[in-house]
């Protein structure tokens, strides 16, 4: 019976270089997996692998040298222990995400809910290509939001809350974008220099901003074969209904648009920037 | 301006983060609760970064006093044991 290979790769499972063996790639989303999955996943590299794991460049986990005949028992033993085979080819790709707010002092929305939501509303759906999703707490940007299709990254809407400050001027300093002034007691926030990074709120000692969390959402990013930093369309997103229909415009704008094999960048730039423009602002303003 | 009395100071313009930190905290501990230090700091990182920590520690900060020679005063009010 002849392999099938288009199959086994929508399941995860990448031809090696050694006939008849599997580098099994896993389902994990946002970068998390649970004590009881990594027991399993270790007992299966142990008894179907090579007794090691592969961490992909993606917070992904593959188990490599998994036998062809073993695949089924494989896949049944990973499920005792909440495990799932991942997706490779031209499909929605591992969500990955940072720590966020939940762990991170410095995360300004919660990445792993967030992850979680779009791997259930995104998991494996066929496209012309693959298509991925990167989710960055804050400005600090450790999961590069910008190289993926679609690239969310957290940030913080501020107003100053005259009543509550003290004028310490922690704020000032705590700007990296110098863009707070403060003078006779009174703070003033270029607005066209603030980037949403939330260091001022977060510095202040008696919390006098009032706050919006949103997202800062890029579309067009690569980094492989060819490069482009992910570009941004409307600079502040503030709620999570309008980033979802956001992600809903763009993925369609692929799914309706793009080539066999065209990164969403290529599509953007052939069908025109416009055009595309055009969608998500009519998502944004729903 | 005084509307403080500061109880003991501390320089760290002579560390470079974490330790920078790490000596306003190690400093914070011997003072009791209500006290007051000031905190000489220097522009950039630290001046950025340690009145974020110090919050975060759950202390009270009062002011940030710019010395215009490059330097910063911290003055923070310890907050807890």
């Amino acid at each position: 019976m002849a392999v099938d290979y288009a199959t086994l790769k929508k399941g995860g499972f990448m031809r090696q270089k050694q006939k008849n063996n599997f580098s099994l790639r896993l389902r994990v989303v946002g970068g998390n997996l649970t004590a009881k999955q990594l027991a399993k996943i270790a007992e299966v590299s142990d008894k179907y692998g090579d007794g090691y794991v592969h961490l992909t460049s993606r917070q992904s986990v593959e188990i490599p040298f998994i036998k062809l005949d073993d695949i089924e028992e494989v896949k049944n033993t990973l499920a005792e222990g909440d495990v799932e085979p991942g997706v490779c080819g031209p499909r929605v790709r591992t969500i990955t995400a940072c720590q966020g707010q939940a762990v991170c002092p410095s995360g300004c929305i919660d990445t792993y809910a967030l992850a979680k939501e779009l791997d259930d509303r995104y998991f494996a759906m066929e496209l012309p290509h693959k298509f991925k999703f990167g989710i960055t707490g804050c400005q600090n940007n450790c999961l590069k939001s910008e190289e993926n299709d679609l690239g969310i990254k957290g940030g913080i809407k501020v107003d100053w809350r005259e009543s509550d400050c003290i004028g310490c001027g922690v704020c000032v300093k705590a700007c990296r974008q110098n863009a707070i002034t403060l003078k006779d007691g009174k703070i003033t926030v270029d607005k066209s220099k603030c980037n949403f990074c939330g260091r001022c709120f977060k510095a202040c000692p008696t919390d006098a901003w009032d706050t919006v969390h949103g997202y800062i959402v890029s579309f067009g990013g690569l980094f492989g074969n060819s490069i482009n930093k992910g570009e941004t369309i409307i600079p502040f997103i503030e709620d999570k209904e309008k980033l979802m229909r956001i992600c809903d415009a763009a993925i369609k704008f692929f799914a309706d648009n793009a080539k066999p094999s065209e990164r969403f960048k290529f599509t953007i730039d052939r069908v025109g920037k416009e055009k595309f423009e055009e969608k998500i602002l009519e998502a944004y303003n729903g | 301006m005084a509307d403080f009395i500061i109880d003991d100071i501390v320089d760290i313009t002579d560390v470079v983060c974490p330790t920078t930190f790490v000596k306003a905290k190690v400093a914070l501990e011997e003072l009791d609760d209500g006290q007051i230090l000031s905190v000489k700091m220097n522009d950039g990182e630290p001046v950025q970064n340690v009145p974020r920590s110090i919050k975060e520690e759950g202390h009270q900060i009062l002011k940030l006093i710019d010395n215009e020679d490059g330097t910063y005063n911290l003055i923070v009010k310890k907050v807890g044991d």
